[in-house]
């Protein structure tokens, strides 16, 4: 008897919490709904200044203001596409980002393993030294900087302002790299050890290859920051034929006089396209960046 | 031999991350040493570097460029006395507070919500957008703006459209205009940080409390947000460093303009160093911005999880 109305009550129990969840997806749906129809709207809103590029790269008549092209051609692509507009400070671009990231990552790596691997005293201060820096404002080094560039007869060299962009994002890579690398178990290396192997080999043919996808996350934030970077090349460097597509993109409107919006944005796009496409290989991969990045444990 | 070996295994036992011996330690650091030249020549280097020149009078021309010489803390007192600096200093602080700390924060929360609750083709898509105005270039994102906001610019088409007001933004409320573009920028890296952290949040918490029927609003303040504290704290600490040191974007935009009604401590600082070549007093502004950051990633650091730092 006593278990009867047990059972009676569980299942009452049962059944009016299953109504009460029928109602639940009810209004799960409607939240839904509303959830994507407000997401939609922000999507929109954030899209017009984006919309704007594009359809005036095409629009031989460019304005301010976002229109649909009377007659869309490639004219204003055509125009931009000469080494002096283009290719050069692409160039540049390449060399001062490819080099500041090449030698970022050689650095954070080689810092990242005894970090990562061995205990010792100096350890901690170390790294709480390493954190503090990556939220150091550069901005605010940037005159400092250029005085003492101009001391030790580093400005205009690409070497100098090479140097300093990898000195910026330092910090924050070898951060990323140090977690990174905690992931990757440490009895694998060991094995390695007793066979004779030294710290590089074992960095190199061991971990580095375990931890791919963390290399590729912190390899893709370093150069995408270097890429946009407008204030760092804007002070160190200063002959035209040196500046990256970053300043040439800002020294566009004087060069032509009158503003040719459709070149600029045309320009913009092409400057723009080698992080875009960046980010679509290796998107994915960014959220692991972001749990990674530290703070997040909840 | 014996003894040897139970010595070797107790020491192991002992530490058992540390196989080698002792005497290796210090060749163990060997591979942080291009890290720290390179860190140590062209980061503390300026850093140190700025606090013996923001005490001279260093200067591009005219007097201090041939010899310079300290002037104790005259730079300093120069800056309090001026009123541009104070205006500076204003419009750093509403342009912090409104595109850092509430915009892309608020904003950014928003998305990270709503995306868990919305079908998920849109938030794809949302995310997608969000993102790519992240990813744009600094000069391309302040010329996206500017197109945006100027006299015929796309914002005024829309307001024309719906009978509104219109007006050139950036020289009616500059430093507004620029906060949006900033929010428009950064809202992303709030969103990928507030997402990453409600993906970590287990749902059950928050369906026992929708069983007993707290509302969402309820669930979002007793809930949601004290488990985010920290993520919350690290994030609002990392947005507000960004947006202190952000430069190319007022810089294109506006170029601190009209006048000075959009010139933060950044664009004060380069103009005076560059426009007047007063690199002392220049570096002096730049080590007062230089200790606010420090000041602010010093809290950084004391939120951060323990277990980051180790």
């Amino acid at each position: 008897m006593s278990t009867e109305s047990a059972t009676l009550t569980g299942v009452g129990a049962a059944t009016a919490k299953a109504g009460r969840r029928g109602g639940h997806a009810k209004r799960n749906l409607t939240v839904k709904a509303g959830s994507s129809v407000i997401l939609l709207i922000i999507a929109v809103v954030f899209c017009i200044p984006l919309l704007w590029v594009i359809l005036a790269s095409i629009n031989p008549n460019a304005s301010l203001s976002v229109e649909w092209p009377g007659s869309p051609s490639t004219d204003n692509y055509r125009a931009v596409l000469n080494t002096d507009t283009t290719y050069r400070p692409i160039w540049n671009s390449v060399i001062l980002c490819g080099g500041g990231t090449i030698l970022t990552m050689i650095c954070s790596a080689l810092a990242a393993y005894p970090l990562s691997r061995y205990q010792s005293r100096a350890k901690r201060p170390f790294l709480l030294t390493i954190i503090f820096a990556t939220g150091l404002p550069i901005t605010a080094i940037m005159v400092p900087v250029y005085a003492m560039f101009v001391r030790v007869n580093l400005i205009d060299s690409m070497i100098g302002a090479i140097f300093f962009l990898a000195a910026s994002s330092l910090p924050y890579a070898i951060f990323l790299m140090k977690n990174f690398m905690d992931g990757v178990p440490k009895e694998l290396e060991e094995s390695a050890w007793t066979e004779g192997a030294g710290t590089l080999r074992a960095l190199w043919s061991i971990v580095l290859p375990l931890m791919r996808p963390g290399t590729a996350v912190v390899m893709m934030l370093t150069f995408a920051k270097m890429w946009g970077d407008f204030f760092v090349p804007f002070m160190l460097l200063l002959s035209p034929d040196k500046l990256p597509a970053s300043v040439s993109l800002f020294t566009f409107s004087s060069q032509y006089g009158q503003v040719a919006y459709g070149q600029l944005a045309a320009f913009s796009i092409l400057y723009s396209l080698p992080v875009v496409l960046l980010y679509l290989v290796l998107g994915r991969r960014l959220r692991d960046g972001f749990v990674a990045a530290g703070g997040l444990k909840g | 031999m014996a003894t040897l070996t139970e010595t070797a295994a107790r020491r192991d036992s002992a530490e058992p991350p540390d196989r080698r011996p002792h005497r290796r330690t210090a060749a163990r650091g060997i591979p942080l040493l291009p890290a720290v030249l390179v860190l140590g020549a062209f980061l503390a280097g300026p850093v140190l570097y700025s606090i013996y020149l923001a005490f001279t009078n260093r200067a591009l021309r005219g007097e201090g460029a041939s010899e310079t010489s300290f002037v104790g803390l005259d730079n300093f007192r120069t800056a309090f006395d001026t009123s541009e600096f104070w205006n500076a200093v204003g419009l750093t602080l509403v342009f912090t507070v409104v595109s850092g700390i509430i915009g892309q924060n608020v904003l950014g929360m928003a998305l990270a919500l709503l995306l868990r609750r919305s079908a998920t083709w849109v938030g794809v898509l949302t995310g997608t957008i969000v993102v790519g105005a992240w990813i744009v270039p600094e000069v391309v994102a302040g010329y996206l703006w500017y197109t945006f906001l100027s006299d015929g610019g796309s914002l005024n088409g829309i307001l024309g459209f719906l009978h509104l007001p219109n007006q050139d933004w950036l020289i009616a409320s500059p430093i507004i205009a620029v906060s949006f573009a900033n929010i428009w920028r950064g809202t992303a890296f709030a969103m990928l940080t507030y997402s990453a952290a409600l993906s970590q949040v287990s749902p059950e918490l928050d369906e026992s409390a929708q069983i007993d029927g707290a509302g969402p609003v309820r669930r979002f303040w007793s809930i949601t947000l004290p488990l985010l504290r920290r993520s919350i704290m690290t994030c609002l600490m990392l947005t507000t460093l960004q947006t202190l040191s952000v430069f190319g974007l007022i810089y294109v935009m506006t170029g601190g303009g009209p006048g000075i009604q959009s010139q933060t401590l950044p664009l004060y600082m380069y103009e005076q160093a560059f426009s007047y070549g007063q690199l002392g007093y220049g570096t002096a502004v730049a080590l007062m911005l230089l200790l606010v950051g420090g000041l602010a990633a010093l809290a950084y650091l004391r939120v951060l999880p323990k277990e980051d730092k180790e």
